[in-house]
């Protein structure tokens, strides 16, 4: 479980965080949703320690971040697994290699031990003939597939995805929905996903946390938004008539 | 933070002075800065070590890209060059007083001193300084570096320290520069009819100071660090996109080879001054 309490975060005179506190719970995907600029990627990299914060904390399973040892970080880390908006494989290396590295940089495995681990995560994300590919060599979506193999390799305790749609078409986009949803209930791992996906908020948001301006706006889950009455997320979520149709029918059918 | 420039109803010298003594403070608190960063970068290099497995691997192929990679364009131009150094010197000895072998003594000399570790270094800083930035920048554009230090490596030491050490055999390829250039100053001069092979190997032996190499290659050993790190500086800090990669190549050359000038200076007058 990763909780975070009162972030914030500044650029100069520009305030992007202004104070949020939320918790992201063990075994769901947990969606972090919200316009450009309003604070969702900042948010993320500093759930990842990738950017230092001035106020607030952010908790590891009861462990307060910043309040670790280097070791202690390192050790946390080594726990996280990411999936990067454009994927960020190794390109001097093969896909194979790029799911080994995880293994080969943390642990003592043997090359057995770790190419069976990599044969095992790849038939997991269905690329069972990619080992010997090149990164520039794969399609959007089996890089996404990759960088998913990559992430979950070592066994992390909590999966970041940094908008993992961005840019597939809408049935690999599911496709890499699903495989996030089972992965995270199979290996009961905390997943906080970035996305402005309203595909991906219907089918797999166990919990959403929606962003404006810097700060929660709301909170819930995919049965709850088609109930809510804010009118901020409303306006979001449902800005196509296409979703305004859906949530019409949704409540209708629920009455 | 922006000046207004003042026009001429307003000019003021004084106001005028004003602005570019603010201008000039802040560019050179930017240089001060990166300064900074580039020996926190130095010290961040030799922290937290990638595991020696992973290392090998990748020092070896750096080796590969930055040395091996480097010997074909280097020993033309050593070669050509040497004998153009050749040529020059005949044509102009004019006096007969002169002895003649002294076409293989100062072939010898440009070589030993200046073109093999100096000249070369600058040629390296476009070729190998170049291919640092470009690599490092674009794993910087395409999160890849973001990925490393999600996992826990340091980033900097994973990328610089491995090229760092595979530019410590960069001696290896000045010598080959030294060997081939006096080697084609031989060839210019005895095939080109500009002295006789044995006047210019009495050139090459007469009055050979040992010490000359040991200079040659400490200013060789201070290049290439220079050339590992100031290019992976630039890659590593660098902030955009494709473009920016470009730029920053271009810039990392350019300081890679105004450093290398002043410490070749600096070397010069400590040793031989």
């Amino acid at each position: 479980m990763i909780e975070v309490n009162d972030l914030h975060k500044s650029f100069g005179d520009a305030h992007i965080l202004k104070g949020i506190t939320t918790s992201f719970e063990k075994g769901k995907t947990n969606l972090i949703i919200g316009q450009s600029g309003s604070g969702k990627t900042v948010f993320l990299k500093c759930l990842l320690g990738l950017f230092e914060y001035e106020q607030g904390s952010i908790s590891y399973d009861g462990k307060v971040f910043s309040n670790l040892s280097n070791d202690e970080k390192t050790e946390v880390r080594s726990q996280i697994g990411m999936v990067f908006q454009g994927s960020a494989l190794f390109d001097s290396m093969t896909i194979a290699e790029n799911v080994m590295f995880p293994l080969r940089m943390f642990t003592k495995q043997s090359k057995s031990e770790m190419q069976d681990r990599v044969d095992f995560v790849l038939n997991r994300v269905n690329l069972d003939d990619a080992h010997h590919k090149m990164p520039s060599e794969a399609s959007g979506g089996m890089q996404k597939r990759v960088a998913i193999a990559r992430a979950i390799v070592n066994k992390p305790k909590y999966l970041f995805c940094d908008e993992p749609n961005s840019g597939l078409d809408p049935k690999t986009a599911i496709v890499i929905d699903n495989l996030i949803q089972e992965i995270t209930d199979e290996y009961q791992i905390t997943t906080v996903i970035n996305s402005h996906d309203m595909n991906s908020v219907m089918e797999i948001g166990e919990k959403i946390v929606f962003l404006k301006d810097g700060l929660k706006a709301w909170e819930g889950s995919k049965e709850t938004i088609f109930k809510t009455d804010n009118e901020v997320v409303t306006d979001f979520v449902y800005s196509s008539e296409l979703f305004k149709k859906v949530r019409k029918m949704y409540i209708e059918e629920n009455q | 933070m922006q000046f207004a420039i003042p026009n001429y109803y307003t000019y003021n010298t004084f106001e005028f002075a004003r602005v570019l003594i603010i201008f000039y403070t802040l560019a050179f608190m930017k240089y001060l800065h990166n300064i900074g960063t580039y020996f926190i970068m130095i010290k961040d290099m030799f922290r937290k070590p990638t595991k020696w497995s992973v290392l090998k691997t990748l020092i070896l192929k750096d080796i590969d890209d930055l040395i091996i990679g480097s010997l074909g364009i280097v020993a033309f131009i050593a070669f050509f060059v040497g004998g153009v150094v050749a040529i020059q010197t005949s044509l102009n000895i004019s006096n007969p007083l002169i002895p003649k072998y002294l076409v293989g003594f100062a072939t010898r000399q440009s070589i030993i001193l200046e073109f093999a570790p100096t000249f070369i270094s600058i040629i390296m800083a476009g070729k190998v300084g170049s291919f640092i930035t470009s690599s490092i920048g674009t794993m910087r554009v395409t999160e890849q570096i973001d990925a490393l230090e999600v996992m826990g490596i340091n980033a900097i030491n994973y990328l610089v320290f491995p090229k760092f050490i595979a530019l410590t055999l960069y001696p290896f390829i000045i010598s080959i520069a030294m060997f081939l250039g006096i080697l084609g100053g031989l060839a210019a001069c005895v095939y080109g009819g500009y002295g006789t092979l044995e006047d210019y190997i009495e050139g090459v032996q007469n009055d050979f100071i040992p010490f000359h190499m040991a200079y040659a290659f400490i200013k060789t050993m201070v290049f290439a660090f220079i050339l590992a790190t100031i290019p992976s500086f630039y890659g590593y800090f660098m902030k955009g996109g494709a473009l920016e990669v470009g730029k920053a190549s271009t810039t990392s050359f350019v300081w890679t080879s105004v450093v290398i000038i002043l410490v070749n200076y600096l070397i010069t007058s400590l040793l031989l001054g």
